[in-house]
């Protein structure tokens, strides 16, 4: 009977094997298509870079003239760049707290509590999301303009809050619904309050997915052009004024604060990618 | 009685989410379909008229600007396709240990701000810019030639800045796919050609459906990519109703406007649905 069984055993484990063979017989074609792609996607990037250490001839910073540092020593010295900056990072911190709580609140109840009303609410959650930006945008103007409500950066967070709350709720709701709801229950049986029992048994499983949504909400309101410029009024972000200035030519500056953006990407994936590694 | 408690708890949680979308949102679309059946500007104020006026004449005036952002919606939509599937076919199933590292590298760009990766294309394809320039200096390109300005920069640069949208959508659901599904259909006898159509891509369908919704909905309402790599001829139905909005002042009709670029965008979607057999995906 144990011969018989270890017999079984081997005749069962090969089937992981033959992948690797499979993989040969495809060819590189593929995978040189991928590294092309994603190549591709780089070009814009290094240009990018590049120019940020780039001190142009004239007002606009297309052709290579000399090399340079200045650019990064003076960073901050275009008040206006500086300010539309500080207002980005302003509007994104606050809409993302706000959109974060509030999207995590209506995951929590969608997926952890039965009520009517429910595939109702999905799809009211889902248009947002299909409906393109520019007309999110037109319509909030128009609520502010009938209700008189200037435009500044108070309307600019309630317009970014209003996209980004079904990002949340859908990046929340994929971390809520594999959730164990007998852990809750159980906590509970041991006497915690429902309050004790969120916090210490919920909360923490739940905490990777609200940082994700967090993250999202936060990228997405900095990178937003579309809906701001029609509830900016006088106000301008970092995409708005590197639009308008685009027309006249747009300082070096832009290329570093580019730069350094992307320099944080680059070490958020390699601090995925090393905590990847430990867990395994 | 713990059912009502938990209901009650439920309905709690909703309020400030239903309450914040209700009047940022949904109050919005309302207000904006009465102003598409108005007259008049901000400054005189708005008359109610119920007349579908400024839908004809908006149509009218701006058909070939609807008509041509929504074949450049198709045509993004088809070209994002093309190139994201053998990529996600390869990062899920010949990524090996290396997948997220590949998937991470393949989103590390769209870190940089949207305006700025735009102005970069707009450098790199400018008359006598880096890429053109030498072309033209050897005499490969003549010296009027140019792409800045021309439909096929516009493509080009939505084609870039929502290829992740395809991307990530089709790469989750063939990573999803059992690889030994693929190995059974050849056990069957099924060659690679009938594999493909029999087992991968039926499975890859609801990440294709996801997928091109994410890209055909905002390439088509896109205004940044042909406002900064287009010209006149490239006009797409977002910078119309931006002008209304911000330059020319004629609320009603943009707001007509805008709902045209909505219908034209679920009659898309729900041929699309059709088309795929995936009715049920949009529910």
């Amino acid at each position: 009977m144990a011969v018989a069984h270890t017999g079984i055993q081997t005749g069962e484990n090969p089937p992981a094997a033959p992948a690797q063979p499979e993989a040969r017989k495809h060819g590189p074609w593929l995978g040189i298509f991928t590294g092309i792609v994603i190549a591709y996607l780089f070009v814009p990037i290094i240009v990018m870079i590049a120019f940020g250490f780039n001190n142009p001839a004239g007002r606009f910073n297309f052709v290579w003239n000399e090399f340079t540092f200045e650019n990064y020593t003076t960073l901050f010295e275009i008040r206006e760049l500086t300010e539309a900056l500080r207002n980005s990072l302003v509007v994104a911190s606050i809409s993302t707290v706000i959109s974060t709580i509030i999207g995590t609140l209506i995951a929590l109840a969608l997926t952890r509590y039965r009520f009517r009303g429910r595939s109702g609410l999905n799809l009211f959650l889902f248009v947002p999301m299909a409906s393109p930006e520019v007309v999110l945008g037109v319509s909030l103007l128009a609520l502010f303009v009938t209700l008189g409500v200037g435009r500044g950066l108070m309307t600019i967070v309630i317009a970014h809050i209003a996209f980004s709350i079904s990002y949340v709720v859908v990046t929340v709701k994929a971390r809520t619904s594999g959730l164990d709801t007998n852990l809750e229950d159980a906590a509970q049986d041991l006497g915690a309050t429902p309050m004790t029992s969120f916090w210490t048994v919920t909360f923490p499983l739940i905490f990777p997915g609200v940082l994700a949504a967090g993250l999202l909400a936060f990228v997405l309101s900095l990178d937003d052009y579309v809906i701001t410029v029609f509830n900016a009024g006088g106000t301008s972000t970092l995409p708005l004024w590197i639009f308008g200035a685009s027309r006249i030519g747009v300082p070096t500056q832009v290329n570093v604060m580019g730069t350094l953006i992307f320099m944080i990407g680059v070490v958020y994936v390699i601090v995925a990618l090393v905590r990847e590694r430990r867990q395994r | 009685m713990r059912e009502t408690r938990r209901r009650r708890i439920a309905y709690l949680l909703l309020v400030p989410g239903v309450l914040f979308l209700t009047v940022f949102f949904l109050i919005p679309m309302f207000t904006m379909l009465s102003t598409s059946f108005m007259e008049g500007t901000p400054e005189r104020g708005f008359d109610f008229t119920g007349h579908w006026q400024n839908y004809m004449e908006s149509f009218s005036d701006y058909d070939t600007q609807i008509y041509r952002s929504l074949v450049y919606g198709l045509i993004v939509t088809v070209v994002t396709l093309a190139l994201s599937f053998p990529l996600a076919y390869w990062i899920a199933f010949r990524g090996g240990r290396r997948k997220n590292l590949y998937l991470l590298l393949l989103l590390l760009p769209f870190f940089t701000p949207f305006v700025i990766r735009t102005l970069a294309w707009k450098q790199i394809l400018a008359d006598n810019g880096i890429f053109l320039g030498p072309l033209k200096d050897l005499g490969v390109l003549t010296d009027d030639f140019q792409l800045l300005a021309t439909p096929t920069a516009v493509l080009g640069g939505l084609i870039y800045n929502f290829l992740p949208f395809m991307a990530l959508p089709l790469y989750v659901a063939l990573e999803r796919l059992d690889p030994r599904l693929l190995d059974a259909a050849s056990d069957l006898y099924s060659d690679r050609r009938q594999t493909f159509f029999k087992v991968t891509l039926p499975l890859a369908m609801p990440g294709i459906f996801a997928g091109s919704l994410l890209t055909f909905i905002p390439a088509v309402g896109d205004f940044i990519n042909s406002e900064l790599l287009g010209s006149v001829r490239t006009t797409m139905i977002g910078q119309v109703i931006q002008r209304h909005f911000l330059t020319t002042l004629d609320f009603p009709a943009g707001a007509a406007l805008s709902f045209l670029l909505m219908a034209g965008i679920l009659v898309g979607v729900f041929l699309y649905a059709r088309a795929l057999g995936t009715e049920e995906l949009t529910g």
